[in-house]
């Protein structure tokens, strides 16, 4: 493993680790091309990505990177079926405004998907939950309730029963509490975030 | 009226005549054009730059009649976004323009100024000029075409007609197809040339006087245009032009007013009366898709050149919807593209202007 991917989050390692040299790839909410960066990089991927913040696509732009401003829960329509190898959604799943369509699409421009989000179920948002009675503020989720943009909180459990009654065949899942990656065995408790390799 | 202008730009005529998208050709095409930084041993780094409406090649160099900066002198020059002290810049006068191009003010094969016996001319016309320069120049590939507004659609327009002479194509503040708004105002300043007395049906060449009043009329109308609402509020308001009151009469009672005059007449010293009424035409017959039966994405089937599309927020010439729609037609057909909506206060002229980010998507683009 170079620096390059050393430097990644340990959801986007585990993305770009598994991407194949020179695929084509959609990042969406791609915020300032860093997984990109370290596609293109390592994997010759042909890479693209989507993001609603205009001055994180202007930083992509400035990599060389191409990023088009937008809103996936909307412009996700424009690309034709089956446009990328991969379609990537990491960390946003629980802002789209209807997660479920948002997963419809991915695997409609995406031959596979990969999708990480934070687990609502990890024991310390639970015992936050159980010992607070409130709504849980912490490292993987800093922002309180009101101005989170987190507005569909999802679990491992709740993620993997969506999967069931759409269809959508799970390649692969990877768990981490922090930087360090977990067996499968009760994750719904000891993971943080999860990491989806789907396909239809 | 400047209305042959003499430039001090080296030029080349063309030695084949250039076919017309009318099915006219036009012979003997004279091209003006300037250059900027070195073109590298293995003509790799040759960068085109259109110019918009009323631009021309001057877009680093000082204007000969103005006297004023390059128009996007702020954007082109050594260590600038656009570097010449790596890239080898060139910029030419369309044509149907004034400012040594062949255009309506040139000679004719009798002698005579052209005036309404010009063809009417294309964007893609005008295109197909630059490109031939290209050839004339042995420029086969250019590193970037790049464009902002009309220099937009052109820098569009080499991309679908010409796929193979850029690999990088940046079109700012633009469309793809002239809205009926957009001809809607064009048309407006048209009717103010033409009903200017000194017209003359367009022949008014050697007469000494030209349609200064209609050109000053259409100027001003376009002017508004490029600005927006809340810029001329900012930069005019309400305030009255060097009085204490309103006088009850028609003289320039408010900034905006004179402002707008002094805008109006000044173009008509560097600009001629019927390549406005030319260039103008050419902006409202471009519909990129109109070949392909409305399905933009066809006509960009089979690109290998990277896109950058750049809109601003307050410009309701060419809105954000019109740069989207080009981004969508590109993404149908999997070209890397990308598209950013910068947030600046001056409306279309915001290309033109100080603002930042652009000069960083710019750089960033042409890398």
């Amino acid at each position: 493993m170079n620096d390059a991917r050393n430097a990644l989050r340990p959801d986007l390692a585990v993305i770009a680790g598994h991407i194949p040299q020179g695929a084509r790839v959609l990042d969406v909410g791609c915020g300032d091309g860093e997984l990109m960066a370290a596609l293109r990089a390592e994997k010759g991927v042909d890479a693209r990505g989507i993001e609603i913040d205009p001055e994180a696509v202007e930083k992509c732009v400035a990599r060389g990177l191409s990023a088009v401003q937008g809103d996936a829960n909307r412009d996700l329509a424009e690309y034709p079926d089956d446009a990328f190898d991969y379609a990537i959604l990491s960390q946003t799943l629980q802002t789209a405004e209807r997660p479920d369509l948002m997963l419809d699409e991915l695997l409609r421009v995406g031959r596979q998907a990969f999708v990480s989000f934070p687990n609502f179920a990890h024991w310390r948002m639970r015992a936050y939950l159980l010992w607070h009675g409130r709504m849980p503020v912490t490292r993987h989720l800093p922002v309180s309730w009101y101005e989170t943009q987190n507005i569909h909180q999802v679990t491992i459990t709740d993620f993997e029963e969506l999967l069931r009654r759409k269809g959508v065949r799970i390649e692969r899942s990877w768990f981490f509490s922090g930087d360090r990656e977990l067996s499968s065995r009760g994750a719904n408790w000891r993971a943080e975030y999860a990491v989806y390799l789907l396909s239809r | 009226m400047a209305s042959v202008l003499e430039s001090n730009s080296p030029s080349l005529v063309l030695a084949q005549p250039l076919p017309l998208d009318s099915g006219q050709s036009l012979a003997d095409v004279r091209i003006a054009y300037e250059t900027y930084g070195k073109l590298a041993a293995d003509k790799s780094n040759a960068i085109l730059i259109f110019h918009a409406l009323t631009g021309d090649q001057h877009v680093a160099s000082p204007h000969p009649i103005t006297g004023k900066p390059g128009w996007w002198s702020r954007m082109v020059g050594p260590g600038k976004p656009i570097d010449t002290a790596r890239f080898h810049v060139i910029c030419a006068n369309v044509i149907g323009g004034c400012m040594g191009s062949t255009g309506p003010a040139s000679a004719a094969a009798d002698g005579e100024p052209y005036a309404m016996r010009f063809p009417v001319i294309t964007i893609r016309d005008m295109v197909r000029a630059q490109v031939a320069l290209l050839d004339a120049l042995g420029i086969g590939q250019l590193h970037a075409v790049v464009g902002g507004s009309m220099g937009g659609m052109l820098a569009l327009s080499l991309a679908k007609n010409f796929p193979d002479r850029a690999v990088r194509v940046l079109a700012i503040a633009t469309t793809s197809r002239h809205s009926a708004q957009n001809i809607a105002f064009h048309e407006v300043g048209r009717q103010a040339i033409m009903a200017d007395p000194n017209w003359r049906g367009g022949a008014y060449y050697g007469h000494g006087k030209g349609p200064e009043k209609g050109l000053a009329v259409a100027r001003m109308a376009a002017h508004i245009t490029y600005l927006s609402e809340a810029g001329l509020t900012g930069k005019f308001g309400r305030r009255l032009q060097d009085r204490e009151a309103k006088s009850f009469g028609f003289d320039a009672d408010f900034q905006v007013e004179s402002y707008l005059r002094y805008q109006g007449i000044s173009f008509t010293d560097r600009f001629d009366a019927n390549a406005y009424l030319y260039i103008t035409r050419a902006m409202d017959y471009f519909d990129l898709a109109e070949e392909h039966g409305g399905r933009l994405a066809d006509a960009f089937a089979g690109t290998t050149a990277r896109f950058c599309l750049v809109s601003f927020d307050t410009d309701w010439l060419y809105p954000t919807a019109e740069s989207r729609a080009v981004v969508h037609a590109l993404n149908a057909v999997a070209a890397p593209v990308s598209f950013v909506e910068l947030s600046a206060p001056y409306g279309h002229d915001s290309f033109l202007l100080e603002v930042p980010a652009l000069d960083r998507v710019v750089k960033g683009f042409l890398e």
